[in-house]
């Protein structure tokens, strides 16, 4: 007998988009569920991209894209610092390495303002190596986006998952949606593993298979082609060589490769770009590697004298269409929230805004909860905040706060114990990896990776 | 008068001793393992102790001899402390479970090992499945948490420490399929590479790269290349050791702004030990990765001498000429010459090679001038090989670099 389950608005995907419009929706009076897949929230395409906070000054004006790339970046600033998603506010440097790229950049900036970001200006040759010492030589001047900067990807999806779930949303992880249909007098059934969910209404949030979904529902608009971006990120050593985040000049093919800190203290370097035929080829390849590390020691050749702690691939959802495929369909009760390809990180918090509102007017009954929202708040796994092993409060109250259990990220035996016992608590390595940034350091598990395997055995649920 | 020795391996241990053994008042171990004893602690196997303490021990004996020789000779060991900050001119600052504090010590001893590169840093495309680690996890899971690893191994490296991988697999129940070395030949002693070949019939794949790993959630199989043929093929297996290819756990040595050797990664010492940063001195792996344990040791100890010295007011060198070292020598340790010249450890130098090379000629020259030319036995990668010191008393201290070469026979 299969467990019968009924919900007003079931979410398929829980990455950093099926998240956000998880938080969204879980501010009303409506039962949500959240369906993921995958073992954990974010561990899909969320957990592996640049990381970065974008303005959207690039993106092509008049775009859906354009516009909640906009917006998200406003929300999204606003709600990281009150919930504890570490930002750095770094700012970019478009760096044009020919007399031909630093002639695009009126036309950047004009499109840029078009977007409603104005504040870019153009930085000369000698300003550029002032800021940027350890640029490679042949740097023809940059432009600079002052507001851009690093957020970190684990945290966010995290931080959504948890007030969601603290406001009465039913998450379940490892949940795959094995068919769906719809029902005569409105809604949908979805067959899960040994569960059957009755929905009100439909989000399709589910990234790299979105189009599998939309299908089983009868629309064809789009087809997911993954497109792998592969990224090495440099020792912490490194963080030193760059302030920015050095962004190459896009072409129509590409925006090409950059290198940015991370909120964690590391240097990234990447993407890649290559379309591949299968949704789970996440696998870095010697090709890509090879590349990245040519044009990383063209960029900035010093930092390729560092050791590399990570390197590792992303698919991104991409599509035929150049915009987001974000399509609600009133009638059914069904939205599509497809095609997000790099910029969900920074959109998620409008695509979720815009969701609701789309829900709305499809007929969603959307009555604000009595209740305050629940007080969400992080644990900072950031540089630029104050970690659990800094502050004497904490240590003072619990001295396992002050037992470092992985060195090279300086992860205490608090973190570690707290995430494993989190409201979205870690299931597995990785998922400890991102809650704390145990075992994501420069020796990968020399020193620690046999007791985190210990305290995964003894304490996960 | 208080020396603070960060690390508590056999280097840092034996450094602590000998600081009390030589009347040093206040000697602090910091450790940030919850037990002092380093690396030995999870190194099963025998060896250990024979050039230091003269006794054969297996490695946590070894380590908890150590921990014990230290704590009997009055030095605190201060164990679940990690040294969070360390900047140039600025005291240290320490972290761990009473909290945190600030000690400004007349004298540090740098003694924090090395780890062997991981996977990522060795760039291995592929996909990032369980099942790949490094021999340090390898050793710690199957000693210090009595776990199983996987049934079929793939060994990267062929040095000792490899094929100490391959017994620590035997006993946490997996079988290693195979072997690997870029290099033409293993790169251990003759007994222990007869021993698994007789014992556990492993291959040894030389001249050949690991050059993919793929599974999911574990690995599966892994991609080997044939160096000279380029030849690929395909090995199944689900677990993959990186053994070996040692770096130096040097965060501190940075951080603190010592001037670091571009060979051996670790600072720049002298023949006393001493980094660029008055009163602070290296000792053991963090100095030249890797050397046994006893050697560590040694080092460890031939620092506490000069650390001794200095807390009495010796006075610190101010000139430092460098050793540089031509390919295929890899690096020199001591790699520094300064104006107070005095015997390494051991009373040699060690120089490593990035190939091998049998019976060669070592030439030290400075200014077209010949200090030292002599023969030694074998090079051999990832081994230390030997010469005399007694050549620094010739070096002109206000001369050019000291270069060090290899010349091969005929």
């Amino acid at each position: 007998m299969r467990e019968q389950l009924d919900t007003d608005v079931a979410i398929v995907g829980a990455g950093v988009v099926g998240c956000a419009i998880a938080r969204e929706l879980s501010r009303f009076e409506l039962r949500v569920t959240l369906l993921e897949a995958g073992p954990d929230v974010g561990a899909g395409t969320s957990k592996a991209n640049t990381a970065l906070l974008h303005t959207g000054f690039d993106a092509k004006p008049g775009t859906l894209e354009a516009r909640l790339v906009a917006r998200g970046f406003e929300l999204l600033s606003a709600y990281a610092p009150r919930v504890g998603i570490p930002v750095e506010r770094t700012g970019a440097l478009l760096v044009a390495w020919s007399d031909e790229q630093a002639a695009e950049f009126p036309a950047i900036r004009d499109s840029a303002r078009a977007n409603g970001t104005i504040d870019l200006r153009i930085v000369e040759v000698d300003e550029l190596y002032r800021r940027e010492p350890h640029l490679g030589p042949g740097a023809h001047g940059a432009l600079e986006v002052p507001r851009e900067g690093l957020i970190c990807p684990f945290t966010t999806p995290l931080a959504y998952a948890t007030e969601a779930v603290l406001s009465g949303c039913d998450l379940r992880r490892g949940t795959p949606v094995e068919s769906v249909s719809r029902l005569e007098d409105g809604g949908f059934t979805l067959a899960l593993p040994g569960a059957e969910l009755t929905a009100r209404y439909l989000v399709n949030a589910a990234g790299l298979r979105s189009d599998e979904l939309d299908r089983m529902l009868g629309h064809t608009g789009f087809t997911i082609t993954p497109r792998r971006g592969e990224l090495i990120v440099f020792d912490k050593l490194a963080r030193g060589l760059v302030r920015h985040i050095v962004l190459a000049v896009p072409t129509k093919v590409t925006k090409g490769v950059l290198i940015a800190p991370t909120v964690f203290g590391n240097v990234m370097l990447g993407p890649t770009a290559e379309d591949v035929e299968r949704k789970d080829d996440t696998g870095s390849t010697r090709s890509g590697i090879d590349h990245l590390m040519t044009e990383g020691g063209r960029i900035m050749p010093e930092l390729l004298r560092h050791e590399v702690t990570a390197v590792y691939a992303g698919l991104r959802a991409a599509t035929e269409h150049a915009d987001y495929q974000l399509t609600v369909h009133a009638p059914e009760g069904y939205a599509c929230v497809a095609g997000i390809r790099s910029t969900g990180l920074s959109a998620s918090m409008a695509i979720a805004e815009h969701v609701r509102e789309q829900l709305g007017e499809a007929g969603l009954r959307l009555e604000p909860k009595s209740a305050d929202p629940p007080q969400v708040r992080m644990p900072n796994i950031g540089e630029a905040g104050v970690r659990a092993h800094q502050s004497d409060d904490l240590i003072g109250r619990d001295p396992e706060y002050g037992r470092v259990v992985c060195f090279c990220e300086r992860v205490t035996s608090g973190e570690i114990r707290d995430a494993l016992a989190a409201t979205v608590p870690a299931v597995d390595l990785d998922g400890l990896r991102r809650r704390t940034r145990a075992h994501m350091g420069r020796c990968q598990g020399f020193f620690c990776g046999a007791e985190l395997a210990a305290r995964l055995d003894r304490e996960a649920l | 008068m208080t020396v603070v020795v960060l690390g508590g391996g056999p280097a840092g241990l034996a450094a602590a001793i000998e600081l009390r053994r030589l009347d040093t008042r206040e000697v602090v171990v910091i450790e940030r393992e919850s037990d002092a004893g380093g690396i030995p602690r999870h190194a099963q196997h025998q060896g250990f102790g024979i050039r230091d303490l003269r006794r054969p021990l297996a490695g946590p004996a070894y380590a908890r001899r150590y921990a014990r020789l230290a704590a009997e000779a009055g030095a605190e060991v201060r164990t679940e402390t990690m040294v969070t900050g360390w900047s140039p001119g600025r005291p240290l600052e320490l972290t761990g479970p009473r909290g945190r504090e600030a000690i400004d010590p007349d004298a540090v001893i740098l003694a924090t090992g090395c780890r062997e590169r991981p996977r990522s840093a060795r760039l291995v495309p592929g996909s990032r499945p369980d099942g790949v680690m490094t021999t340090g996890t390898l050793q710690q899971l199957v000693y210090l948490k009595k776990r199983t690893v996987g049934e079929r191994a793939l060994v990267v490296g062929a040095e000792h420490v490899s094929f100490s991988a391959l017994v620590t697999l035997g006993h946490g129940g997996a079988r290693t399929v195979g072997m690997t070395t870029a290099l033409p030949r293993h790169q251990t002693l003759p007994l222990f590479r007869a021993g698994a070949a007789l014992r556990w019939r492993t291959p040894l794949w030389t001249r050949t790269a690991l050059t993919a790993i793929h599974g999911r959630p574990r690995v599966e199989e892994v991609e080997l290349t044939d160096l000279d043929s380029g030849a690929t093929r395909t090995i199944a297996c689900d677990t993959v050791v990186f053994t070996a290819d040692w770096i130096p756990d040097h965060e501190l040595a940075v951080m603190g702004g010592l001037h670091m050797d571009s060979g051996t990664l670790g600072p720049a010492v002298d023949a006393a030990l001493r980094t660029s940063r008055e009163g602070v001195f290296g000792a053991g792996n963090l100095l030249q990765g890797a050397e046994p344990a006893d050697v560590a040791a040694l080092s460890g100890r031939h620092a506490a001498a000069g650390a001794a010295a200095h807390v009495r007011g010796s006075a610190w060198p101010e000139a430092r000429l460098s050793i540089e070292c031509e390919p295929p020598l890899h690096w020199i340790s001591p790699n520094v010459l300064s104006d107070r010249p005095s015997p390494p450890p051991r009373g040699c130098f060690a120089l490593r090679s990035t190939e091998f090379v049998s019976r060669p000629r070592i030439q030290v020259v400075q200014d077209g001038r010949t200090l030292w030319d002599g023969r030694i036995r074998r090079l051999v990668p990832g081994r230390s090989a030997r010469f005399a010191a007694g050549w620094i008393a010739a070096v002109d201290r206000g001369g050019g670099p000291v270069r060090v070469r290899a010349v091969r026979r005929g």
